[in-house]
């Protein structure tokens, strides 16, 4: 008897990932399921404040576009899971029920995934913060969000009760992937390995085309064909918890081995602990092998138990960051920028300097990036572009700091030019722990 | 032997999770991870990246895949949402370490 297998694909990489391949995928991929990953570390603080505003809002902006585009396939047979519940999964299913009747569409099982939001609870009971190692009340600024990154037991529930479009708050990247996994294999709860195997290929999966040539092309040492239209990866994976990745067909980009290293690495710590909510992956004996062109076997993950706590990333408002930038050219650009440098720290050190929480020069094309660590440049560099960013508590500072950038156009040295400026509200974001029982999940089939 | 710079034989992916970045450094070619394992060390890495890395560096070894991964604290001026950084997420920073020099045969 073959082996029971399922196709998997992912949708999107982060919040403002191209819907286009995502379509090509349920339009060619023969896929069993599309996981939708749409939140990063800010995306779900910015949610939380769209909703304070507005208890009718808080999920992904795209909401509607996903809907209206992925419910036909939805009605023929696909399933979709994704965190583009944000900060409200309710509100986002509501409506998501809505453009399903608008399209009398009548195969949609709704699923709305909550739980994910501990921020009364953490109130309560003040913990840690893992970067002050102070209490969570003693953060300067205003709470505006605290998110458990919570694993897919949820997931597991809604498929088993049959529904077909999975929409939840913070439900941890891999996770998204490994929900079906454990659904259709039906594994153990304790059976380790083939979940720490599910959760090593959704790792692989979740950055989307991170793994199909994306963050990758470096000529002449490592090339990708068709970059304009990299392709989303799908994987075929069968009960053991392993499987083989692709790409489509006629899909731009590649799969090869070094694509899945560059994205195994990608955002790993210890590869021996590597934490989810619904397991701890061990990846060190991983292996990748070319089965064909653009297919990789990947193998050989393990697993061990869950932990025991789930992470907490807690959103704050503390302050304002103001910048600017101005650009010099031609003979002598690189001089007359550091003298507009030069003249701006004096200005910082006469009026802003007891009002500012911290300040930073860049000189783009020279350091901006790698600062101290790049080396002088060798020849004068003939195209340089000055930028400051002031970090500050007051909105008003900030903005004044913006400004004293664009007056380089009358202070700095000459032929200053193309000033831009931004100022924008801090959104920090901290960590703390949760125990695992603590955090109640809710599945509402809709 | 000879000294050429890490790029010509590996690449890199780095990332961040708060104020912690991580840098996988993979050979092309497998049979130069031993190479890699014995040369891209803690020391050179902290040499090469100076006062960008305030804290610890600790590095991991990928046996199957035959990559190495490096972790650094207090990495990112405080992390992508209150970092004053142009790249908060250290995302430029595999390019940096891919200037290190090697000694290969």
């Amino acid at each position: 008897m073959e082996k029971k297998s399922i196709r998997i694909g992912c949708g999107s990489g982060y919040a403002e990932d191209r819907i286009e391949p995502a379509v090509e995928l349920a339009e060619k991929g023969d896929l069993d399921y599309l996981c939708f990953d749409s939140l990063a570390e800010r995306t779900l603080s910015m949610a939380q404040m769209r909703k304070l505003n507005d208890p009718n809002t808080g999920y992904d902006v795209r909401l509607d576009e996903l809907a209206y585009t992925f419910l036909p396939y939805v009605d023929k047979g696909l399933k979709i899971i994704g965190n583009m519940g944000a900060a409200n999964p309710k509100a986002a299913i509501k409506r998501v029920k809505e453009i399903a009747e608008e399209l009398n569409l009548t195969n949609i099982r709704l699923a709305a995934i909550t739980g994910d939001d501990v921020m009364e609870n953490i109130k309560e009971t003040d913990p840690t913060i893992l970067e002050t190692g102070e209490p969570l009340s003693q953060l300067p600024g205003t709470i505006v969000s605290a998110n458990a990154y919570v694993g897919a037991d949820a997931i597991v529930e809604a498929l088993d009760n049959g529904a077909n479009f999975i929409i939840g708050g913070r439900l941890a990247d891999p996770s998204l992937f490994l929900g079906p996994m454990i659904h259709e294999f039906e594994w153990a709860e304790d059976d380790w390995d083939r979940k720490g195997k599910g959760i090593i290929m959704g790792h692989v999966l979740e950055c989307g085309t991170h793994v199909t040539g994306g963050n990758f092309a470096d000529p002449p040492y490592r090339v990708v064909p068709n970059l304009h239209r990299l392709g989303l990866p799908y994987a075929v994976v069968d009960e053991s918890g392993d499987g083989v990745v692709k790409i489509l067909e006629d899909a731009g980009g590649l799969m090869t081995t070094e694509t899945c290293k560059g994205q195994l690495v990608y955002e790993v710590h210890d590869p021996a602990n590597y934490i989810t909510p619904d397991g701890i992956a061990d990846l060190r004996n991983v292996t990748v092998k070319q089965v064909g062109e653009d297919e990789v076997l990947v193998e050989n993950g393990s697993g061990k138990g869950r932990p025991e706590q789930l992470k907490v990333l807690v959103g704050v408002l503390e302050g304002y960051i103001g910048e600017g930038e101005m650009s010099f050219a031609g003979p002598g650009a690189y001089e007359r920028a550091k003298l507009s440098q030069e003249t701006l720290e004096k200005r910082f050190e006469r009026l802003y300097k007891n009002n500012s929480l911290e300040i930073r020069y860049d000189i783009i094309g020279v350091n901006s990036i790698h600062g101290s660590a790049a080396p002088e440049p060798s020849e004068p560099p003939y195209d340089v572009r000055l930028r400051s960013a002031m970090r500050t508590e007051s909105k008003e500072i900030a903005e004044e700091w913006a400004h004293e950038v664009e007056l380089l156009y009358l202070l700095g040295g000459a032929g200053a030019g193309g000033n831009r400026r931004n100022v924008k509200q801090v959104l920090a974001m901290y960590s703390t722990f949760i125990d695992y029982d603590d955090v109640q999940l809710k599945v509402d089939m809709i | 032997m000879k000294k050429i710079p890490l790029r010509e034989i590996a690449y890199s992916r780095s990332g961040d999770k708060g104020d912690t970045a991580n840098i996988g450094v993979v050979p092309f070619d497998e049979t130069d991870y031993e190479l890699i394992k014995e040369q891209v060390t803690i020391e050179k890495v902290r040499e090469l990246f100076g006062e960008l890395v305030k804290g610890s560096i600790t590095r991991y070894e990928f046996e199957g895949i035959k990559a190495i991964n490096f972790v650094m604290e207090n990495a990112l001026s405080g992390g992508v949402s209150r970092s004053l950084n142009l790249d908060t997420h250290g995302k430029s920073w595999s390019n940096l370490i891919l200037r290190l020099e090697v000694e290969v045969p």
